[in-house]
């Protein structure tokens, strides 16, 4: 494939990741009402870091993000949260 | 000629995948109710895997799709851990 | 120089990001949380193993990486979605007035 199309093209899905991180930053840190959508939030946070990570050409530090970041902290987060409100918080 | 056919499928491919994970993350944002954004989460992951096969496809390495392996493995344990906690509390 | 296989290969990559757009677009637009689930995973899987068989066309020493890709989606998309279905109705989840029908709690109830 051209040079220049393929560079613009990784461009611009950069900046779309970019975009969507940040909305789904400001998802994370505004909900104060429930605590299990700033976790989910959080957890698209890792994912699109994960992807970016990706682009920029690294894929080991993207795949250990996607394994801890994504998947491990999410996990933990809803576990421990469980655990400990008793399941007493249904929004 | 050919070339140019190819380049501007592969450009039509990657903008309705944009398309895709825009209105997906609109859900995400305004769902009503935790469950509804947790199924915009689980789409979310199978778009970026889609992503991920356009980039190795574009920088031609195979070594990226090792990546997209650990996600089709991880995507669905989030997501039964959130429906086990929204179910009983865990 | 572009081949015929790769004009296929990317003829089935837009048909799959078509797929995963509709999919986007039914997520939007459905009323109620079960009718999300099915547009949002069923439209997904479709799209997402079609781009995988678009790759493999355009890269055939890819495949089969592409196909345990495939073979791992299909065995784990459904199985997600079908779980958090169950969760959402049994933590009562409110359904559309538009559908009538609930086979689950029929079932419940005899």
């Amino acid at each position: 494939m051209d040079l220049f199309i393929r560079d613009n093209l990784m461009l611009a899905m950069l900046l779309l990741l970019s975009l969507a991180m940040l909305v789904a930053a400001f998802m994370a840190i505004y909900s104060k009402r429930s605590l299990p959508i700033a976790m989910l939030a959080a957890g698209l946070v890792s994912l699109l870091a994960s992807v970016q990570f990706l682009l920029l050409g690294a894929p080991d530090v993207a795949m250990t993000e996607a394994a801890i970041g994504s998947g491990l902290t999410t996990f933990l987060f809803f576990f421990i949260l469980g655990r400990v409100r008793g399941g007493a918080n249904r929004d | 000629m050919a070339e140019q056919l190819f380049v501007l499928l592969i450009g039509l491919a990657a903008v309705l995948t944009a398309c895709g994970f825009l209105l997906t993350l609109l859900r995400f944002v305004k769902g009503p109710s935790s469950a509804d954004r947790v199924v915009a989460f689980d789409v979310l992951t199978i778009i970026s895997i889609s992503g991920i096969i356009f980039a190795a496809l574009m920088a031609d390495r195979i070594i990226y799709l090792d990546v997209a392996l650990v996600y089709a493995l991880l995507s669905f344990l989030g997501v039964i851990v959130v429906a086990r906690y929204l179910e009983r509390g865990l | 120089m572009a081949t015929m296989l790769d004009l296929i290969g990317a003829l089935l990559l837009v048909c799959g990001t078509a797929f995963l757009f509709l999919g986007g677009v039914g997520l939007v637009r459905m009323p109620d949380t079960y009718n999300r689930i099915q547009a949002g995973t069923k439209t997904t899987t479709l799209g997402t193993l079609l781009t995988l068989l678009g790759v493999a066309f355009i890269h055939p020493d890819w495949s089969f990486k592409l196909l345990l890709i495939a073979i791992f989606l299909l065995f784990t998309n459904p199985l997600s979605s079908q779980i958090m279905a169950r969760a959402i109705h049994r933590n009562g989840g409110d359904q559309s007035p538009l559908t009538h029908i609930d086979r689950l709690a029929e079932d419940k109830g005899r």
